[in-house]
């Protein structure tokens, strides 16, 4: 049976931040098709149509890259996030592409155990249909659009 | 009724290791009167802070909202085409006169008694200034004259637009120099900038931590390895450092040297013997990240410049940007990045610059170890306010040098900044 794509992208979406959150970085490129585009960005910048993004990724290969330097190549003080998602809204889907929206906040948690609400904002996503199988949606597009400006520190795991 | 400000003496009473500009007291990041004396000295005093681009402010009426230290500013373009700049705050009773970060605007007004003010920051309005029906009002004698904004000093270069409170002050072109003009005009002359994104970092450190991090050259290839594992940049590549005379501002630059390259198997080994972690076999999955092209044909592919007190001009390949910093506290800075494009840039030379900025920013594969670096620092010290730091790289001098392997220009920071605080 083919589920409700509000489903099956809340679904992908739980498994995308269970992935990062608690699961294993390296699997993270794998929720996006290989020509996808990732960004993360500021609503801010978003409004004015400002293309300058702290991450850019144009291909799933800077996805990995990504993850390969943060575990290889960069310093950063050892934490984790909590990712706390809305319910996806699907503002469109033709059976073979869905645009939707999702509501996240993300906790960062250093490794002194000090909890903090470290973003907040939206994923403006395009996810492809059918990619696995009838009920496997991937991404080919996630706009991760902060509310604020500001980052505390630095930007390292993914949102 | 001009009144004389009176210089408030400084608080704090600091003295200088007997080594010189060597060793740096830690009680210089940790210290509120050293901080409130560095506001009163160096951001109200006789330098220039960046205040924004030009091209931010195309238009007549166009005003931005920025700092100066700790105060906050306003610059707009008035109606003759000029730049103005003053204090966002109302000559009555200190409110912010204007409360958005920019836009367009005919004059400002106080939106707590309605006092007006017009884009040169001059006052044109009192709010029943004469009274209702003849009672109140402003005493006869008020005159409006007197109670203009705190104005600035506005110079520009190359599109910069810089900001002074102090009218001692040098000329802009004279206050930099004519190595640090030269190496800004490289990047930016009759060019128009584009804005392709803002974002802020928020640093947990001192301000003077990150001014440090931005002015060593020593550090670039081993706390950022990004850089050395896919040979970015290698110390063993041409390039050097430029220290002005006063020693606050400075230029570090590197570029490929295509006859080192051919002889590249001995800069591995250099790296390996001082046990740097850069050998790892890194190999990129999509190597677009890092395609650029000679933009000023002089095979420049890393040039950082910092103007005292608190301006960076980055060009690391094609990723422009200019960075503000802010003191926010002895603890935190606001770091203010604006990515730059050209106006007549490429569809492909402004793709390149937006995926090269994967490298810089607060998720930069070279910068986002400098937002916590400082970190490091700020909470190292904890316990030694009574201890220095040692900056012993490449001598003791604040010099220029054909070598990156040295602290010349935070030892020229240092030189600067005890020469603005008496110290």
């Amino acid at each position: 049976m083919v589920q409700d794509v509000q489903q099956l992208i809340a679904r992908a979406q739980a498994q995308y931040v269970r992935c990062i959150d608690d699961g294993d970085l390296a699997e993270w490129p794998d929720f996006f098709v290989p020509a996808c585009v990732y960004k993360v960005t500021t609503a801010d910048n978003y409004r004015r149509g400002l293309a300058g993004a702290m991450i850019y990724a144009a291909s799933r290969g800077m996805l990995v890259d990504r993850v390969a330097s943060l575990r290889d190549a960069n310093i950063y003080e050892r934490h984790s996030y909590r990712h706390v998602l809305g319910q996806p809204f699907v503002i469109s889907d033709d059976g073979s592409e869905a645009r939707s929206e999702t509501s996240f906040m993300v906790a960062r948690i250093m490794r002194d155990g000090s909890t903090d609400l470290f973003a907040t904002g939206r994923y403006c996503d395009v996810y492809v249909r059918n990619t696995d199988g009838p009920n496997e949606v991937k991404l080919r597009e996630r706009i991760v659009v902060c509310d604020s400006s500001r980052i505390d520190t630095l930007l390292a795991l993914p949102l | 009724m001009n009144i004389i400000p009176i210089m408030p003496a400084p608080r704090a009473s600091i003295t200088w290791p007997a080594e010189g500009l060597t060793r740096v007291p830690y009680a210089l990041f940790q210290d509120e009167d050293v901080y409130a004396d560095e506001q009163q000295a160096i951001f109200r005093g006789p330098n220039w802070s960046y205040l924004c681009l030009e091209a931010e402010l195309p238009n007549p009426g166009d005003f931005r909202s920025t700092f100066v230290g700790d105060a906050p500013v306003v610059v707009t373009r008035d109606a003759d085409g000029e730049l103005y700049a003053f204090e966002n705050r109302c000559a009555h009773r200190g409110a912010l006169v204007c409360l958005e970060d920019e836009g367009n605007a005919k004059d400002f007004s106080c939106v707590y008694h309605a006092w007006t003010y017009n884009l040169q920051g001059d006052l044109v309005g009192v709010a029943f200034k004469d009274g209702i029906d003849g009672k109140g009002g402003m005493k006869p004698d008020f005159c409006t004259g007197d109670h203009g904004l705190r104005k600035l000093r506005v110079a520009t270069l190359h599109g910069l637009v810089f900001g002074s409170f102090s009218d001692d002050v040098p000329p802009l072109d004279e206050y930099l120099g004519e190595e640090i003009v030269e190496r800004i005009a490289r990047v930016l002359e009759g060019r128009t900038p584009v804005v392709l994104g803002r974002f802020t970092q928020m640093l947990p450190n001192n301000w003077k931590l990150y001014f440090e991090n931005v002015k060593d050259s020593y550090h670039a290839s081993i706390l950022h390895l990004f850089f050395t594992t896919f040979q970015l940049n290698r110390l063993s590549q041409r390039g050097g450092i430029i220290v002005d005379e006063g020693g606050g501002h400075h230029v570090s630059y590197s570029a490929v040297d295509h006859a080192a390259t051919a002889k590249e198997q001995k800069p591995a080994s250099d790296y390996a013997e001082q046990n740097i972690r850069s050998e790892s076999e890194h190999r990129l999955e999509d190597t677009s990240v890092l395609a650029g092209v000679d933009e000023f044909g002089d095979g420049v592919t890393l040039q950082i410049l910092s103007v005292f007190p608190g301006f960076v001009l980055q060009q690391i390949q094609n990723a422009i940007a200019v960075r503000q910093i802010l003191p926010r506290g002895t603890r935190q800075t606001e770091l203010n990045w604006t990515y730059l494009g050209f106006e007549d840039d490429t569809p492909e030379l402004r793709e390149m610059r937006l995926r090269q900025a994967n490298l810089v920013g607060p998720a930069g594969y070279v910068s986002m170890e400098d937002g916590c670096v400082g970190g490091f620092v700020q909470r190292g010290i904890d316990a030694a306010s009574d201890a220095n730091s040692v900056l012993e790289m490449g001598g003791d001098s604040a010099q220029s040098s054909a070598s990156r392997v040295t602290e010349a220009s935070i030892r020229g920071f240092w030189k600067a900044y005890r020469n603005a605080m008496g110290y």
